[in-house]
């Protein structure tokens, strides 16, 4: 029926929209803090103890903001991945391995490319291109997977978690072989240090917050507009809200999906590229701990809109970033932040948990992630 | 007429024919938020009668029917099942009272069998797998009982909508229900389908079996039941006797005005060859060929519309023509252009303006704002977009401007069409393909399962395009809608067109007999 009442004032409505987007993250939150709370207490711990080393260890000083901020940068980047295939109607589970071809490509521009060219390049030069390389290469891993969709109706979901099995183990290959630091001392499957010019440079001297978080948040704003504000944007959204209307607007359904799945993994492939050249330096087997899922989380609590998975991605990092603090003060292992993250995900994506508990009607829309099978 | 009279009459012949009553609602009222869906209404149905329940869309009919059946509750009143004030708190309850629903969608699992689905919910087992023999012998013997000709072993998937519909009244009458009710069943068929469909009631009705038949189709009614309920607004207008009435009385009762039940239309100029088809063949998903070697042209100025029944190509003539599927052969012109298996984009920008069959598969995307589906085939040029930058005001103004000139019934276009009703659904599709300057319009099944009000306007609509020297395609299972609108009316059986006639020789018998296979004499 037609009696809700939405304001035509765009204020009041962009208003009402964040409320309603948000209201159940909000909530699912809270009671993911406070279930986290009491398993503290039945472990014999100090709840309030725990959060204030939580909150001292991710914001309590400059250096905890600036660590803060070097966890959010990946998170930032793979969150959106997952989020803009989500709004195509996409399910990319495929973000690590994306991630992992960015970081290698990245990685190997960053050391080899002035050898192979016998001189060293201008940082304004070599940083962009590894940058560059590395977004590229993620998009193409990904726009594999996205052709397969569109002219064979291969799932995404059983192709990406393929395809994270072939990136990560050639990786492997490649860091235990042609690309592994060849220095005497070294033992472990990682590359060399790449060139100075490669390196982003810090953005205060001391802490290693870099450029890439900056950038991170450019790119967030980027794609908000992207989505929102062009036809590309229009076209991805109306392919994945409703394929075949799509079709009978005379939108490439094939050559849509493709691009879509493409965007993803440049934005997978830029959270590698960015570790590589803002924080480590090289690439390293194993840097990656899980970013590419925990960024399937932070897609979903932030409600797949980039504003929100900036957000979701600042507080997944401010409790990874908190939780050694935490341990410190009350001998609580870090992995209780897992438990509370895992409920939080829990309660964004069971909400009818959620809307029971604080008794929220239901408005009769659903949020689709992803089609079933096949769909 | 009032409803007092209505009363009366009421009181005298229940006490009366108490003994015949089998199920009886009394004082229902139920408010959803922003809508008083019941207001106290009074029903009852007698044992072996068709009593039809008429109204407009959102007159409440559907809401009365499902708090009967269990999928709501009312907030006052009761519903008396054989005499005894019946307790039903969900579909369960119901089934065991053996009331059975017929949905207007269908609850069928495609994939699985006409047995499997029948049996789904309430499966029979032999030593722990199901008893699919037992099951199947029994749908055949419904089946012959009642006339109902169903194969239990066939996948449902593969059926006519016709027959799926079949397989819904076996599922009830499986679940031994003496009371069914037909929510809009004839919504879906055809013609002959629904000549068919009443068979299958007095069938049914001849066996003790009484049936609500839910509807907003004049004629059907007049035809089919023995009494007629006409609800409007959530409240019981009246029940009459179909000698008593006749369709203007009713359909003044169902709008509370006067309605035009034919449209009014001048003779047409038909000049110039617009649309051309020769010789085209179209297969479907399965790969079989739908539409074989079809050939007819419409011109400018004239509606040519196409009858047949549902399932005969129809479907995938038009996405054919409209580029949604690519012709397996043949050629499709439009202005001499040709335009053969050329995406949707370029056949739209050749002049095509589209009303799908389907309007929330195809036509809308439902959760996008009404401006947004208001723009949705011209998005991407200007003045809607400016190097590939969108621009929400000229998105706005047009949807303001078309809300307006169309007679959308929303609060503000940044309403979700989800949200909107059937009709004013497919006026935001009527209001976005006719407003386009265009050549040619293909509207398949333009006012299915719409209410009397938006009906009317759609025809008109369609109409003032044919006068402004535009080429209509109509394809419609309606074989009113097609001797109303048509200038010339076009036959499809089995991918074939059988005939083409000038619509005023045209008679509804020939019509249906060519509908239905018979043989064309040299035409």
């Amino acid at each position: 029926m037609q009696s809700d009442k939405q304001s035509s004032s765009p204020v009041m409505r962009i208003l009402q929209s964040i409320s309603d987007a948000s209201l159940i993250p909000v909530l699912a939150i809270l009671t993911a803090v406070i279930l986290g709370g009491i398993i503290i207490k039945m472990v014999g711990g100090d709840p309030f103890l725990a959060y204030k080393g939580l909150i001292e260890g991710s914001l309590g000083s400059k250096k905890a903001l600036s660590e803060t901020a070097v966890w959010a940068t990946p998170y930032i980047f793979a969150g959106l991945a997952v989020a803009l295939a989500f709004k195509g109607g996409l399910f990319n589970i495929g973000a690590e391995g994306q991630l992992a071809v960015g970081a290698v490509f990245s990685a190997l521009i960053g050391y080899a490319l002035p050898e192979w060219l016998g001189f060293s390049l201008p940082i304004y030069i070599h940083l962009p291109l590894a940058i560059i390389i590395g977004m590229l290469m993620g998009g193409i891993w990904a726009g594999i997977v996205g052709a397969l969709k569109a002219y064979t109706g291969g799932h995404e979901v059983i192709n990406t978690i393929m395809m994270n099995y072939i990136a990560l183990n050639t990786t492997s290959f490649l860091l235990n072989g042609v690309m592994k630091d060849k220095s005497p001392t070294n033992v472990i499957a990682r590359t060399p240090l790449i060139a100075e010019s490669a390196r982003m440079p810090a953005i205060f001297d001391g802490l290693r917050v870099h450029w890439g978080f900056v950038l991170a948040l450019l790119v967030a704003f980027f794609i908000w507009w992207l989505l929102n504000k062009t036809t590309l944007g229009f076209e991805i959204r109306t392919v994945g809200a409703n394929p075949d209307a799509a079709q009978y607007a005379g939108i490439n359904v094939k050559r849509t999906i493709i691009l879509t799945m493409m965007l993803s993994g440049m934005l997978a492939g830029l959270a590698g590229s960015i570790e590589v050249t803002g924080l480590n330096y090289r690439h390293e087997l194993g840097f990656s701990i899980g970013y590419g899922y925990d960024a399937i989380a932070i897609a979903l609590l932030g409600r797949s809109h980039p504003l929100g998975v900036v957000l979701a991605a600042l507080l997944f990092a401010a409790m990874r970033n908190g939780s050694s603090r935490m341990q410190f003060l009350t001998q609580m292992p870090v992995d209780l932040i897992s438990v509370i993250q895992a409920l939080i995900l829990l309660f964004v994506a069971a909400d009818a948990i959620i809307r029971y508990i604080y008794r929220i009607k239901s408005k009769g829309e659903r949020v689709v992630l992803t089609r079933g099978w096949g769909g | 007429m009032t409803k007092k009279t209505s009363n009366t009459r009421k009181t005298g012949d229940t006490r009366k024919a108490n003994e015949n009553i089998v199920l009886e609602a009394r004082g229902i009222t139920k408010q959803f938020p922003g809508v008083l869906a019941n207001d106290s209404v009074n029903f009852d149905l007698r044992k072996g009668e068709i009593h039809a329940l008429l109204g407009e869309n959102g007159a409440g009919k559907s809401t009365l029917m499902n708090l009967i059946y269990g999928l709501h509750h009312p907030d006052k009143g009761e519903v008396i099942v054989n005499g005894k004030t019946a307790v039903i708190q969900s579909p369960n309850d119901s089934i065991a009272l053996g009331i059975g629903m017929v949905h207007q969608h269908f609850m069928l699992i495609p994939v699985f069998t006409v047995a499997e689905n029948v049996m789904l919910g309430d499966e029979t087992v032999k030593r722990g797998s199901l008893d699919r023999a037992a099951v199947s012998a029994k749908i055949t013997e419904i089946s012959k009982q009642y006339g109902l000709d169903v194969d239990p072993n066939a996948m449902v998937g593969s059926l006519p909508v016709g027959i799926q519909q079949r397989v819904e009244i076996v599922k009830t009458l499986y679940r031994n229900a003496e009371i069914v009710i037909l929510d809009e069943p004839t919504a879906v068929l055809t013609p002959q389908e629904a000549e068919d469909l009443f068979r299958i009631m007095r069938d049914l009705t001849a066996r003790g079996v009484s049936i609500i038949f839910i509807t907003h189709k004049l004629k059907e009614v007049l035809a089919v039941a023995d009494r007629i309920t006409v609800m409007r607004a959530g409240r019981v207008i009246n029940t009459v006797k179909p000698a008593e009435t006749d369709s203007a009385q009713l359909a003044n009762m169902m709008v509370g005005r006067q309605v035009i039940l034919t449209v009014d239309k001048k003779d047409h100029k038909a000049e110039g060859e617009v649309l051309k088809v020769e010789g085209l063949s179209v297969r479907d998903q399965r790969n079989l060929e739908t539409v074989h070697n079809v050939s007819f042209s419409v011109f400018g100025g004239e509606v040519l519309g196409i009858a047949g029944v549902q399932g005969n190509g129809q479907t995938e003539l038009s996405e054919a023509l409209t580029g949604l599927r690519s012709p397996a052969g043949g050629k499709v012109t439009i202005d001499g252009q040709d335009l053969t298996g050329k995406p949707p984009r370029t056949i739209t920008e050749a002049g095509l303006a589209h009303i799908p069959e389907d309007r929330q598969r195809h036509g809308l995307v439902l959760s996008y704002s009404v401006a947004d589906n208001m723009a949705l085939c011209d998005y991407y040029h200007s003045p809607f977009s400016r190097r590939a930058v969108l621009q929400p005001k000229v998105f706005d103004e047009n949807a303001r401007k078309l809300i307006k000139s169309f007679d959308v019934r929303t609060p503000s276009p940044f309403v979700n069409a989800g949200k909107l009703s059937g009709g004013n659904q497919q006026k935001v599709i009527v209001a976005r393909e006719l407003s386009r300057s265009v050549k040619l319009v293909i509207a398949n099944q333009p006012t299915r399962g719409l209410d009397v009000g938006s009906i009317e306007y759609i025809h008109s609509e369609i109409i003032k395009m044919r006068d402004r020297g535009v080429a209509v395609l109509l394809i419609s299972a309606e074989l009113d809608e097609i001797m109303a609108l048509s200038d010339r009316i076009a036959v499809m059986y089995r991918g074939q067109i059988v005939a083409i006639v000038q619509s005023k020789k045209a008679t509804r018998e020939q019509l249906g007999l060519w509908m239905a296979g018979a043989h064309v004499e040299t035409a």
